[in-house]
């Protein structure tokens, strides 16, 4: 049997094999932001070290951004320090970085990807467990801590440990507004949020190939919800052709070249797998989550589920998201009630993304009661955005059009639910207290569900929405 | 071998019991004590919102139980450390006083975390754990005793079998968690790898 991407792309990038077993592993792109990088080059500087590859290293600034008044020096003290640490450290380094100034910043999982940094056959890394979402193109990425930040500043490698692979192919299609969101939470539901530990996951199969890059990323993205800490698609056409022109996409006569090894390092058709795991993209509905951790997700159509029904080592969790959430068994998905709608975040906040949230809210208004916040995930996704005019569809129609940043996803800025406020969210993370206040509560969906949710203040199918476009 | 080092694999200590499964690194340490540029204090935060109503007021926690107190190893269930992959959560759990960690099961990233930091994080199956949570309930105060070189736990007179992956635990013995050092020696091997890379 031949090789999958992953093992080929492993192989490439293996160092050498340390004394504990562990692989050492060239990271090709390393990816760095201001919340997880501060403590790793003072480390650095502690060991009098520099950074072996800073033509390899690109930051941003993401995670603290204000997204409404981004004057300098930020209002807050801490975030207006955070920032600066990061631009001390990159001019100090020598490392590229896509401030706000630069007109180029944004999440660094959306940036990498529109600027043509992320490719494929690579592996990237980056303080972020969202880095899972550079996989999409068919790279081996992945989220470190920052003591392996530390190690991949000063060597450009990292001490890991291979993880096995598992294919989770899905079947047939799926049928718009169904999107790559509401693949990404029935795989997790299905597989659990802890399915996939020890595992990088292949998804494929025709449902998968027919998304789109931004599908593509969104499904990567959120491998890590579900255990896995990398997730990855095969390379095709799709991919190739999103990569054209990028500004750091290979030009010329390097393109050929590089589209061939490309082509290369996909998956051999008789690849082996240690796991394969099948499902039907028919059988995917738009799916909301529940609880408090993105496995409980249900599609809209159900019933939130009654404690006997659930394994018994997922009821203690159960009740605990019962408790958390003021919702109780057996009642319907559609119509939990919504204070705040947030559409962005790493997972959902690229231009398919707010297109199709546009085409949703264009010639309605956002229920009386719901405070809506688009905000889009970098600076180059909101020009685009205006470009289209998106911007006056969502302002017309009730929602705060804001500039780009993390914002809402984790509540590191000024945007943050208030007391137990329950928001429709874009994002990716439904944890006790992630949107920023310590009682809030989260329900997380596709960028369609969450638009249609604002204008009906409460859930939705977006299948039974009259769009007037 | 140093006494440190050898501590770091015969860790012995108290208990403090955090039930449940899932625990995310959200709740670990919320994002909003993330603001920082280093990780000093960072205990104050751990399980914040945990430990503390909005006035600052304790909350009944296992972390402010006076019968934990002085609690060393952490027990846990079953993927804790989910979500995030900040380093600020160990680092916050270190900080409070933790010296090993012993879960049915671990997030990768969090596990890598831990030992970068020279913690071992180590698994038992769910018997094993729910035995050792009622021995400590019973006795807070009950000495546990964690072996990586036998790859056990002891405590009155029982042995509980347990699990690392190998190359923590080697790493953990040999003292070579900390890896920048290591990984730097290799700077030929490095230089020869970026060579054979088709798109460097």
């Amino acid at each position: 049997m031949s090789k999958n991407l992953f093992d080929k792309i492993w192989d490439l990038h293996s160092v050498t094999t340390l004394p504990t077993g562990q692989t050492q592993l060239f990271i090709g792109l390393h990816l760095v932001h201001e919340v997880t990088s501060p403590q790793a080059f003072a480390m650095l500087e502690e060991l009098n070290m520099s950074v072996l590859c800073p033509d390899r290293t690109f930051a941003t600034v993401d995670h603290i951004v204000p997204t409404e008044v981004q004057t300098r020096p930020f209002k807050d003290a801490l975030a207006e320090k955070m920032i600066q640490t990061l631009d001390k450290n990159t001019r100090k380094h020598g490392i590229k970085f896509f401030s706000l100034e630069s007109g180029e910043q944004g999440i660094i999982h959306v940036i990498g990807p529109e600027m043509g940094l992320t490719q494929p056959g690579m592996t990237i890394a980056c303080g972020d467990s969202h880095t899972s979402t550079h996989g999409a193109f068919g790279a081996i990425s992945f989220g470190i801590g920052t003591t392996q930040i530390r190690d991949a500043l000063a060597t450009q490698t990292l001490a890991i440990t291979k993880p096995k692979v598992r294919k989770v192919q899905v079947n047939g299609s799926i049928k718009a507004p169904v999107s790559a969101k509401d693949i990404a939470l029935y795989l997790i539901s299905k597989l659990g949020v802890n399915g996939g530990i020890g595992y990088a996951y292949e998804f494929a199969g025709s449902a998968i190939e027919a998304l789109d890059m931004e599908g593509r990323m969104t499904l990567c993205n959120m491998s890590i919800e579900g255990g896995a800490r990398m997730g990855y698609i095969n390379p095709d056409d799709v991919t190739a052709n999103y990569l054209k022109g990028k500004r750091y996409s290979p030009k010329g006569v390097d393109w050929d070249k590089m589209t061939a090894f490309w082509e290369d390092i996909a998956s051999a058709a008789d690849a082996k797998y240690d796991d394969v795991i099948e499902f039907n993209g028919e059988d995917i509905e738009p799916m909301v989550t529940w609880g408090i951790n993105p496995g409980q997700a249900l599609p809209v159509t159900a019933k939130l589920p009654t404690l006997d029904s659930v394994p018994s080592d997922e009821r203690q969790t159960t009740e605990q998201a019962y408790q958390h959430m003021l919702l109780e068994a057996g009642q319907a998905v559609d119509g939990i009630s919504i204070d705040v709608a947030f559409i962005g975040s790493c997972t959902n906040g690229r231009i398919s993304d707010l297109r199709e949230a546009a085409r949703i809210a264009q010639g309605h208004h956002i229920a009386n009661h719901v405070k809506a916040i688009i905000v889009p995930g970098s600076m180059a996704v909101q020009r685009q955005a205006e470009a289209e005019g998106l911007d006056k569809i969502f302002t017309q129609a009730g929602f705060q059009w804001r500039n780009a940043g993390c914002s809402m996803c984790l509540a590191m800025n000024p945007d943050k639910l208030e007391g137990n406020q329950i928001s429709a969210s874009s994002s990716n993370r439904n944890f006790i207290g992630r949107q920023g206040s310590p009682s809030g509560r989260t329900l997380l969906m596709s960028p369609a569900m969450v638009a249609a949710a604002a204008i009906k203040g409460h859930v939705t199918d977006v299948r039974n929405f009259a769009t007037q476009a | 071998m140093t006494q440190t080092d050898r501590n770091r694999i015969h860790v012995a200590g108290s208990c403090i019991p955090l039930p449940g499964n899932n625990i995310d690194t959200d709740r670990i340490i919320p994002a909003r004590f993330m603001k920082c540029v280093t990780f000093e204090g960072l205990e104050a935060y751990a399980f914040y919102d945990e430990r503390f109503n909005d006035d600052g007021s304790e909350k009944e926690f296992p972390m402010n139980d006076p019968r934990f107190k002085g609690g060393s190893i952490f027990l846990v269930n079953k993927n804790f450390g989910c979500g995030s992959s900040r380093e600020h959560a160990p680092q916050a759990m270190a900080r409070f006083g933790m010296k090993a960690i012993i879960g049915e099961s671990f997030a990768e990233i969090f596990l890598g975390n831990c030992v970068s930091l020279g913690i071992p994080a180590v698994t038992a199956d769910a018997e094993a754990i729910v035995a050792l949570s009622q021995a400590v309930e019973a006795s807070p105060a009950l000495e546990v005793q964690i072996d990586l070189d036998e790859k056990v736990v002891r405590y009155s007179d029982l042995i509980v079998v347990i699990d690392i992956p190998e190359a923590a635990r080697q790493s953990l013995i040999e003292g070579t968690w900390d890896s920048t050092a290591q990984l730097y020696a290799n700077l030929e091997q490095i230089n020869a790898c970026i060579e054979a890379l088709p798109y460097l």
